[in-house]
């Protein structure tokens, strides 16, 4: 008898759980839940200066403004004023003094938004401005930072530079991003009896906001339960940011005795909340004739804003991709964070990655264009090796490059070589319009670089009834995980995946997680979830062993039911029948990810069980005369090892590409010269609309692909690395602007179409002047 | 007596009172009504998260399904209208709208948040269109942010949506059941909402408004409410007395005549749209860019003006055909040239009392050429970092007229004076364009800001000149093709 498949196992792109529930709008986020009788709404009033102390803040006109319950400033937090992630002395409101525009002074908690709002006017603040910081060069002029430098090295770079053939030294500047995820940051804190408080958060991270409130709080972190259904959107930006909202929340409602929301504006949340870190990369480069890298001396400059948050991590994480997919023999990385008076910038997808890896696909550019070779030659001579040229500037040998067939199989698939025919043809007829070509791969590492956060924890509940609720430490912010790992529970306890409930994720139910970021979250939590199905599963089997008397190697699951010897029974009932046996339905399961290990006074170690690689080919059309420029096709090919949900995963390296795209494109922070951010708001700050996806856009997940380390299902991590795909835009147009300018040309970060013309002109006009001085 | 404000919820008659006249639609969706699935996203009409669809009587016994941003739109303006949410598509049954279908079966949602717009969007797109084009979808989706997706689902959704096949929807089998009811909700003389000591006026003819106007020659005049609802949005800030232009039957008149083609002030830029395209294919183009649906079902031709802002998209080119505008005030209409409207920063000429009525713009004379183009960092809904309008009349071999106008380069959109006359009488060639180009260095100082920094402005304008001649005197294409 042919057993019936389960609906929604491993490997199926069965939909995200919660698709109809988006449609109808009946998904509830955290603005969306019912709010308890009472509940009070907040307003944050932001500091208007970029550096200046705190002489006096009156809040007695807040107070008597009608509908006000509870006002606070930094005086009234019970607890300790501070959510630093890693370093301490990160306040979630301003003591003493203020060190950006838009950082929280004061927080009020009124009848409405409305009334809150127009209370927190009235405080009088009395500043006594300091001299800010705002440029990552003042930051390094000053040696201000808020951590301290890192760095790796590997040989003697500063020797090889000497004895290279050929040496050019240069810099790159990278702009930061913000998430812009559709959800602002919100939270609802409902006061608990005991003094305990219950926070809904928009989370990526709710052991952090738990363990933040109970700081600010001054409680045990078990009098605080921090929970999340789904976030609209998180990229990163929620993973320490929305400590700082749930804190205040939770502060006003313990200070005014009510439940308190606290739902940020757009325009509050960009002016208050940090961002993908702007970087400055100033590199000193040797390679010999052919192209081939010998040295490299790299500092890659962050700009952290006014606390460290997690930007120690973030750049350690640009270091380690400083190398991206290139064998660099001997080579020197140093990486800085520099504080500066503006947002305190944070995790965004690729946690400095991105950066690091646009610098040496920038260093390699150049290095093609210096010796007059197509750049994807020059990329290919210096890829690492397989089993020699293989070991990374932190001494990890690096044992699963698969990029050479990657690289065979995308430059065959998109037509590479005949199509940079075309484009010099065309690039040759005088157009004002030029197109551009390149074609980029991309490594990145997975693991949290910091070794301890590589655990998670699951809690799997079976009733009765054999239906099944699922809880685990990783949050949904649409990436989809939850329905992969009911997936990965439905397919050991092989039922189908609506049998198995997806609940929000609680610190109480499943302790001390790590935050869902470093594109972790399936592989921790999947990992955690099967532990804790193959635990109940190994009692059922006992049990069923015993109850119908065949050895425990004759029971199996498959399709809804349970087989044991020649009985076959279904799931269900084998439930009921354990159950009455008093077999325990429940279990815990918890996941370490082995092998890896990291020594920061070295730098060297295994920071990552493994890599996960993609390439891509952008081309690209460029206006000449106004630096407009359209992406006219773009092939992406990705390796997901074997995905868990092909849909979920090709909307990840979909939607990676694209947000990538926007960060190198047409995504630009702007703060005026009083550190004031100008572009706060979606009529500023722009992100990709359904027009800028590539007219022709091909996506492919690599078939072949598999995990050689031991991962859920021999998966890959997939959150993160397609963002780093979007490189090949940026390089497709850095490709046009050198055909325009008649040479090289230098392109910064984004490339808006200002930085096209303005780097046309430029090239030019530098091309012209040396000619002048040539004759 | 005052009046409420009465509309249909779907299928279920409101009549709202005590509402602030600068409620947002939004806000009241998701205070009084409790419905939860539209979203502010941005609270400034930039992002879609919360679209909804408003039905009128289309003037055929049919209705007109507009989509239109919640996050800025007034209730009152609610009033004779129908408000279809997200929440009205699915059928009682449980069976999705089939625009919900494609999005499910198109995994086309991720983190949702901006879904319940999007699925508002589409289906305004295909009561309006049943089997779009993959050009016309991407114009559809212009006002609708999804930071997850990277939109290639979105758009398959809105194929299968046509592939589907389905004809019609329940809001079809009701169409007229809601149009007599809508018809039954129409007034005779406008809404009067007073609440609060506030009043919002909803003249429904010109000479009910000039009254309005002379006896409160102060109120403050609202049209299309799309720059409007963010200075309650994000300026917080209050309005004593409201006078709503959109209900002024002759303010949404457009008309042609031989010679001229009259815009009402209150025609939206969806309805201007067709007939600019028709005698300015350019001009079209750029209306297409002008924000998004959702922002041009609500903007008008006379908010735009009046608004005075120098960046925005209208005056530029109207400017360089040599639109008249109209104004009415209690000393009854008079006209003037469009750019002589324009003071200073959002400085006009209008007087106390006074409006803008309508424009009047000239249609193409013969040996006119004519462009306009919009630069900005995104290509589609976006505010231009500069626009450029120009309009060059050229008879035998020489340039007899020449108007050139530029918005984002001054305090107003202004013409570029220096640059014209740089022209006048000299042939239309290369070596007269490097000249005009030169002038038009001369003509402006730009700012630096967010959008662009002076330099880009600079350059750019002064290649749009150069382009603008490419245009017109080869064939090769001297741009980039927008659709």
């Amino acid at each position: 008898m042919a057993e019936m498949r389960i609906r929604g196992g491993v490997a199926e792109g069965v939909a995200h759980d919660s698709a109809r529930k988006h449609v109808t709008g009946e998904a509830i986020y955290t603005d969306d839940i019912a709010e308890p009788p009472g509940t009070l709404h907040a307003y944050v009033l932001m500091s208007t200066q970029a550096h200046a102390r705190l002489v006096s803040i009156d809040v007695s006109g807040v107070v008597a403004m009608p509908g006000v319950a509870a006002v606070i400033t930094a005086a009234d937090i019970p607890g300790r004023n501070d959510v630093g992630p890693i370093f301490p002395n990160e306040p979630v409101l301003a003591a003493g003094i203020v060190e950006y525009i838009g950082q929280p002074v004061l927080a009020v908690a009124a009848t409405s938004i409305k009334a809150a709002r127009a209370a927190a006017q009235r405080a009088r603040i009395d500043y006594a401005p300091l001299p800010p910081v705002l440029a990552i060069e003042e930051a390094l002029a000053a040696q201000s930072f808020v951590a301290p430098p890192h760095e790796m090295k590997r040989g003697d770079a500063g020797r090889a530079l000497g004895r290279a053939p050929r040496r050019f030294k240069g810099s790159l500047r990278i702009g930061g991003q913000d998430h812009f995820y559709l959800e602002g940051q919100a939270a609802l804190a409902i006061p608990q009896e005991d003094g305990d408080m219950l926070v809904h958060s928009s989370t990526q991270h709710p052991s952090e906001v738990q363990k933040m409130t109970a700081r600010l709080l001054g409680l045990p972190i078990h009098a605080v339960t921090c929970e999340v259904r789904r976030m609209g959107g998180g990229f990163g930006g929620k993973e320490t940011q929305p400590a700082i909202i749930a804190g205040i929340a939770a502060v006003l409602a313990w200070k005014a005795k009510r439940p308190v929301k606290l739902r940020l504006d757009r325009d509050d949340d960009m002016l208050m909340t940090g961002k993908r870190h702007d970087f400055l990369a100033r590199y000193d480069v040797g390679h010999d004739d052919e192209g081939r890298i010998l040295a490299m001396d790299l500092v890659l400059a962050a700009r952290a804003g006014h606390t460290a948050d997690l930007s120690s991590s973030i750049v350690d994480r640009a270091l380690f991709h400083a190398d991206n997919c290139y064998f660099i023999p001997d080579v020197r990385l140093i990486g800085y964070c520099c504080k500066t008076n503006t947002q305190s910038n944070t995790a965004f997808r690729g946690f400095g990655g991105p950066q690091g890896m646009l610098a040496i696909e920038h260093v390699i550019d150049c290095i093609a264009r210096r010796v007059g070779k197509d750049p994807l030659e020059v990329r290919k001579l210096n890829y690492y090796g397989t089993t020699t040229r293989n070991v990374t500037p932190y001494h990890q040998a690096i044992e699963d490059n698969n990029l050479a067939e990657l690289t065979a199989a995308l430059e065959a698939s998109s037509a590479y070589v005949a199509r940079r025919r075309e484009i010099e043809q065309w690039n040759g007829t005088g157009s004002v319009l030029k197109k551009g070509l390149a074609f980029t791969p991309l490594k990145f590492g997975i693991s949290f670089t910091n070794t301890f956060l590589n655990q998670a924890g699951a809690l799997i509940h079976v009733y009765s009834d054999g239906s099944v609720a699922l809880n685990h430490g990783g949050t949904e912010m649409g990436q989809g995980l939850y329905i992969k790992i009911a997936q990965i529970v439905a397919e050991e306890f092989q039922i189908d995946v609506e049998r198995v409930k997806i609940t929000a994720t609680t610190t109480a139910k499943v302790p001390n997680t790590s935050a869902t970021a470093a594109s972790s979250g399936t592989d921790l939590n999947g990992m955690a979830a099967q532990a804790a199905a193959r635990e109940i599963k190994t009692r059922l089997i006992a049990f069923a062993a015993r109850h119908f008397q065949v050895p425990t190697g004759a029971v199996r699951f498959a399709g809804n039911r349970v087989i044991a010897g020649e009985t076959d029974v279904s799931f269900a009932e084998l439930v009921g029948l354990a159950y009455k046996a008093r077999v325990s339905l429940s279990s815990t399961g918890f996941y370490r990810t082995p092998l890896v290990h990291y020594d920061r006074a070295t730098a060297s170690g295994r920071p990552f069980l493994y890599f996960a690689y993609g390439v891509a080919v952008a081309e690209v059309i460029v206006d000449t005369l106004t630096g407009e420029y359209k992406v006219t096709r773009a092939d992406l090919l990705h390796d997901v090892g074997r995905s868990i949900n092909p849909a979920i995963d090709l909307g990840q390296i979909e939607g990676g590409f694209i947000q990538g795209m926007g960060w190198l494109t047409t995504e630009e922070l702007w703060w005026d010269k009083q550190g004031a951010l100008k572009t706060h708001a979606p009529s500023t700050y722009k992100i990709p609309v359904a027009r800028d996806l590539p007219a022709d856009f091909r996506v492919k997940i690599w078939e072949r692909g598999e995990n050689p380390a031991e991962t859920i299902h021999r998966s890959k991590a997939v959150g993160e690395p397609p963002l780093m795909l979007a490189n090949a835009v940026f390089f497709a147009l850095k490709d046009a602007v050198c055909a325009a300018s008649g040479g090289d040309a230098h392109l910064d970060a984004p490339a808006t179409p200002e930085r096209v013309l303005l780097a046309i002109m430029d090239a030019k006009a530098s091309a012209q002047k040396l000619a002048a001085s040539a004759e | 007596m005052a009046d409420a404000v009465r509309f249909l919820l779907n299928d279920e008659e409101r009549a709202v009172e005590g509402f602030d006249p600068t409620t947002t639609v939004l806000e009241y969706l998701r205070g009084a009504e409790r419905l939860y699935g539209t979203k502010e996203g941005c609270a400034e009409g930039d992002c879609g998260a919360c679209t909804v669809v408003i039905t009128e009587p289309d003037g055929d016994g049919g209705l007109r399904y507009e989509a239109v941003n919640s996050c800025i739109r007034f209730l009152p303006t609610l009033d004779g209208r129908q408000l279809i949410t997200v929440e009205d598509l699915k059928a009682a049954d449980g069976t999705l709208h089939p625009v919900q279908q494609a999005m499910v079966e198109a995994h086309a949602s991720q983190c949702g948040f901006c879904t319940p717009g999007f699925v508002m969007s589409m289906f305004a797109l295909w009561h309006a269109n049943k089997s779009p084009s993959r050009e016309e979808t991407l114009q559809a989706l212009a006002g609708n942010l999804c930071r997850c997706t990277g939109y290639r689902p979105i758009l398959d959704a809105c194929q299968r949506m046509v592939a589907a096949g389905e004809a019609t929807d329940s809001f079809d089998d009701r169409a007229q059941e809601t149009a007599e009811r809508l018809a039954s909700l129409r007034r005779l003389v406008g809404l009067r909402y007073v609440t609060g000591g506030k009043e919002f006026l909803a003249p429904r003819t010109l000479a009910e408004l000039t009254e309005i106007m002379a006896r409160h020659p102060t109120a403050q005049v609202l049209a299309g409410g799309t720059d409007f609802g963010l200075w309650v949005t994000k300026q917080h800030r209050e309005f004593e007395r409201l006078v709503w232009l959109g209900e002024v039957a002759e303010l949404r008149r457009l008309a042609a005549s031989d010679t001229h083609l009259e815009i009402g002030a209150g025609v939206t830029w969806t309805n201007a749209l067709p007939a600019l395209e028709r005698h300015w294919p350019s001009f079209g183009e750029l209306v297409r860019r002008f924000a998004s649906p959702p922002i041009r079902n609500s903007a008008t031709i006379g908010g735009n003006i009046a608004n005075a802002s120098p960046i925005g998209d209208g005056p530029p080119p109207l400017i360089a055909l040599g639109a008249t505008v109209v104004l009415a005030g209690p000393g009854g209409e008079r006209d003037l040239p469009l750019e002589d409207f324009f003071h200073d920063y959002r400085r006009t000429d209008l007087k106390a009392g006074e409006i803008v009525v309508r424009l009047r713009v000239p249609l193409p004379a013969p040996g006119l050429e004519f462009a306009c183009y919009k630069l900005s960092k995104r290509l589609d809904q976006d505010i231009s970092a500069a626009c450029a309008a120009f309009a060059v009349r050229v008879q035998g071999g020489l340039v007899v007229e020449a108007r050139f106008a530029f918005g984002g380069m001054a305090a107003t959109p202004k013409r570029a004076r220096l640059a014209e006359a740089a022209l006048a009488g000299r042939p239309w060639t290369q070596g007269s364009v490097e000249a005009a180009v030169a002038a038009l260095a001369r003509d402006f100082t730009p700012l630096d800001d967010m959008r662009a920094s002076a330099r880009y402005r600079m350059a750019s304008a002064q290649n749009l000149l150069r382009r603008f001649y490419l245009e017109t005197s080869g064939t090769a294409p001297a741009r980039i093709a927008y659709g």
